[in-house]
């Protein structure tokens, strides 16, 4: 994985940098001291690491726009960075770079029951917002995996989706408005409390824009009341493609479950062994969730079993109580855990349509022998996100490039059937050789002409999203 | 002035690489909001086709030109629908000709449901276009969650053509509603509607449709709350509205499926302006603030969507854009002319720097200021030029 070199003329004015930087934030907000800029040195991808020059931890939109602007006047690259929590190496610094974190943004601005919105700092975490409305009895809808941890910045930067995102949609769908500040220092304002923005969407392009093309400050998102209940019921299969077929047909018979799980043998058996959550052992397990009252409940499960039942399913429990609930959701949520014990893990998030799914787990299966290395799969069925988790061991030479391998020969078989590389972790580093192979040149071309228009001097970010060799053009004529 | 109806994307491609003049961009010409402005027609009419359809992942592709009647067909013959329930907009603009999938997602126009299940926007997968450079442009897919580089997808929802011509759509269906029903409140006030509204919003009842029309020319006021699902679902939750609402008044419920279906259709394609003289104005504001945006306009007569959200007004013909958005300067939100003099005014103001950004995708997607020049351009924009 390569990066660009570090600019030599950008290092050696690292004391001028730090002391204009010093100049426009308080004391504590500006980290220069090499032994405190490591803690900034990689997110959640900890194969990829690299000190930054310094790293800015502003307080307010306008010290966000004032270290920009120095930035921005001395030509020094920013790297924006949520709660570190991406696993695609979105926050990976440059040795030439200023790490700028919202950590210090985390106030609730305005919350409007009336509306339904409220309005926070970006440096958020996901499960505060919902923390900061459930007493009114609302909750915000998009629950990404690490939601204790992440930001709403990176959840914005990276579009973040969750497990029930195919009734609620994901960030793009419940982000209202922004306060971003471009790259020069300019504060631009996106949306608000009604539903649409005026002119372009361009709410919904820097949505997933990797925070490449503006730093967001502060956000509007929706809320909504919580459901009147929930319940899941767990099928198990002797195949994956039977499984498959009745994800399809709970589709087909018009119930809308509000998440899908589902595991292949691999899994199931990890989780076992590691949360003994009582999951029989078979080829596929679902775990089907819906929401409403009791008896909404009862009538969308007595559907989706009927169904179930059609497909021969080796296992069927209905919970009937909270605690039947917190049991099937207990190994499922405990799935990275359990590979974490195991050894090492990369989790890829490639996504499909939906009636591929046996063809893909089954080739995957055979890949896992081809590379010599084990994989467990645990994704959202509903909507095709596949979550492979291969297991190799950092500690063995050759072990991580065997796994980067066999995961970008998963994600490309994810692109022929129809796919895409990234259904909700983003591109970042850890993706990016391969979007030549999602897309054709001039799909990059244009993406690259967006990032000219909010950043024409391609310091947002730059090495991230777009192969080198595709943005070098972008890059050079920027410098 | 002819209008070119490309076959394919290639012969589209063609076209706008060596043309030398604007175009008027269309699909089937049924909403041609902004008015007309200069250029040949260019339509995607010949563009046609569904050619992709799972009703088990919920994806459809088309081609932009296919009719929406048929896309419309095709899913309901499997028990599915386009949830943010697209208005037609030939009633209320005096329009005829046939309504494509492609104009539905350039023009991002979403139904009441849009409040429930999201917009346009919101359903729309992948894209492929062609810029004004010609060149053919593919973005985003065919599966519901897709990060992989940035979302052109939105940015091409609700650019009325301005940005490229699409040319394929991939979008997220979803299963039709068993059962209907509406739940009612006669002759309230403007502002205690909307609060009615908001308080079954904020509620668990998953409503679908939020509406409301004020005493007009015909009587009585009537506050209108929708809800789907299986009749026993909804017969549920009707109860539980009637309860939470009874201090707004009598609260009815009606669910003849008919009766129901038509009314949220009438709502939806803006009956009541039908055959009327006078600008329609779509504007969106925060809920709340609505009631106080239509008082401040005598002579409005107004249609609440989407809560509040969402206002349609007819107001005396020729009716300065100035005087519509005046309310909302303090408020926020915007203001879109859908009916009346075409030309400048009818795309809300942007902020300069937002206004600054607009233009700089424009002048990279469309260079040479082929396609629908003029049309949603801001007034601060022409200020820079």
């Amino acid at each position: 994985m390569d990066m660009p070199p570090p600019n030599p003329a950008i290092l050696a004015r690292k004391a001028e940098l730090v002391a204009s930087l010093n100049r426009v934030l308080p004391d504590a907000a500006v980290i220069s001291d090499p032994a405190e800029t490591r803690a900034y040195e990689c997110d959640a991808l900890t194969a990829y690491k690299c000190p930054p020059l310094a790293v800015v931890l502003p307080g307010s939109t306008q010290e966000v726009a004032a270290a920009l602007r120095i930035c921005h006047e001395m030509g020094v690259p920013v790297v924006p960075r949520g709660a570190g929590t991406s696993l695609a190496g979105g926050a990976l610094p440059s040795a030439d770079s200023v790490i700028l974190g919202v950590a210090r943004l985390t106030e609730v601005l305005e919350t409007d029951y009336e509306n339904r919105f409220i309005r926070v700092q970006s440096g958020r975490t996901n499960l505060s917002v919902t923390g900061a409305v459930e007493a009114e009895g609302f909750f915000y809808a998009p629950d990404p995996s690490s939601q204790l941890a992440c930001a709403i910045a990176g959840n914005i930067a990276m579009n973040s989706g969750g497990a029930h995102c195919l009734k609620y949609g994901v960030t793009t769908n419940n982000l209202m408005g922004v306060t971003m500040v471009l790259m020069d220092g300019t504060v631009v304002e996106l949306g608000g409390a009604h539903l649409d923005a005026a002119g372009y969407d361009l709410l919904g392009l820097i949505c997933g824009s990797e925070g490449q093309l503006g730093v967001v400050t502060e956000a509007t998102l929706r809320i909504l009341h919580k459901p009147e209940g929930a319940r899941p019921v767990l099928i198990g299969f002797d195949s994956n493609e039977v499984a498959g077929h009745c994800v399809s047909d709970i589709i087909k018979a018009g119930v809308l479950p509000v998440a899908i799980e589902f595991m292949d043998r691999p899994c199931i058996r990890a989780c076992e062994a590691f949360a003994g959550a009582g999951y029989p052992d078979c080829e596929a397990l679902l775990i089907v969730e819906v929401e409403g009252s009791d008896a909404e409940i009862d009538e969308q499960l007595e559907t989706i079993i009927e169904i179930a039942r059609a497909h021969d399913p080796v296992e069927l429990r209905q919970s009937t109580s909270p605690e039947e609930s917190a049991r099937i959701w207990l190994g499922r949520k405990s799935a990275f855990g359990a590979m974490g014990q195991i050894n090492d893990y990369m989790c890829l998030d490639g996504t499909i349509p939906v009636s591929q799914l046996p063809h893909v787990l089954k080739r995957i299966g055979e890949m896992s022998g081809e590379f010599g290395l084990d994989v467990a799969n645990v994704f959202h069925a509903g909507d095709g996100n596949m979550h492979p988790l291969i297991l190799f061991d950092a500690n063995k030479p050759g072990d991580l490039e065997r796994c980067e391998a066999f995961g970008a020969a998963i994600l490309k078989l994810c692109v022929e059937v129809g796919g895409c590389l990234t259904g909700e972790h983003g591109v970042g580093i850890e993706k990016r050789d391969l979007m030549i192979d999602q897309y054709a040149p001039e799909d990059l071309e244009i993406q690259m002409a967006v990032k000219d228009v909010f950043d024409p001097g391609w310091l947002l970010n730059p090495a991230k999203v777009f192969p080198l060799q595709s943005s070098a053009a972008h890059r050079d004529a920027a410098a | 002035m002819k209008t070119m109806e490309p076959e394919s994307e290639a012969e589209l491609a063609t076209i706008l690489a060596g043309a030398d003049a604007p175009f008027r961009v269309q699909g089937g010409g049924t909403r041609p909001i902004g008015g007309a402005w200069d250029g040949a027609a260019l339509a995607t009419r010949g563009l046609n086709g569904i050619t992709l359809y799972e009703p088990g992942a919920l994806t459809m592709v088309a081609r932009a030109g296919t009719p929406l009647a048929e896309i419309e067909a095709t899913l309901a013959a499997e028990g599915q629908r386009l949830a943010f329930e697209p208005m037609d907009h030939r009633g209320v603009l005096g329009t005829t000709g046939e309504p494509t999938i492609g104009g539905v997602f350039a023009a991002n126009v979403s139904g009441p449901r849009r409040i429930q299940a999201g917009a346009a926007r919101d359903f729309l997968l992948g894209v492929r276009f062609v810029d004004g450079r010609g060149q053919v442009i593919s973005n985003g897919g065919r599966v519901m969650k897709n990060v992989t580089g940035y979302d052109l997808v939105k940015l091409m929802a609700g650019s009325f053509g301005t940005l490229g011509v699409l040319t394929e759509l991939s979008f997220k269906v979803l299963p039709g509603a068993k059962s209907a029903g509406t739940v009612e409140i006669a002759g309230l006030d403007d502002a205690s509607a909307i609060a009615a509204l908001s308080r079954a919003l904020a509620s668990p009842c998953e409503v679908s449709g939020a509406a409301h029309l004020p005493a007009g020319r015909d009587g009585t006021a009537r506050t209108l709350i929708r809800l789907e699902g299986s009749q026993a679902s909804v017969a549920y939750r009707a109860g539980l509205l009637q309860e939470a609402l009874a201090r707004f008044g009598e609260v009815g419920f009606d669910h003849d499926g008919d009766a129901v279906a038509g009314l949220w259709r009438d709502l939806r394609d803006l009956k009541p302006f039908h055959g009327r003289e006078g600008d329609v104005w779509r504007l969106s504001v925060k809920p709340s603030d609505a009631p106080g945006i239509v008082a401040a306009l005598p002579g409005a007569e107004a249609i609440y969507d989407w809560g509040g959200g969402l206002v349609w007004l007819l107001v005396p013909r020729g009716t300065a854009p100035a005087t519509v958005r005046a309310p909302l300067a303090a408020a926020g939100g915007h203001a879109t002319r859908i009916r009346g003099e075409s030309g400048e005014g009818t795309f809300h103001p942007l902020p300069a720097p937002v206004a600054a950004l607009q233009e700089g995708l424009r002048r990279k997607f469309d260079p040479r200021g082929l396609l629908n020049p003029g049309l949603m351009d801001s007034p601060a924009q022409m200020a820079s030029d």
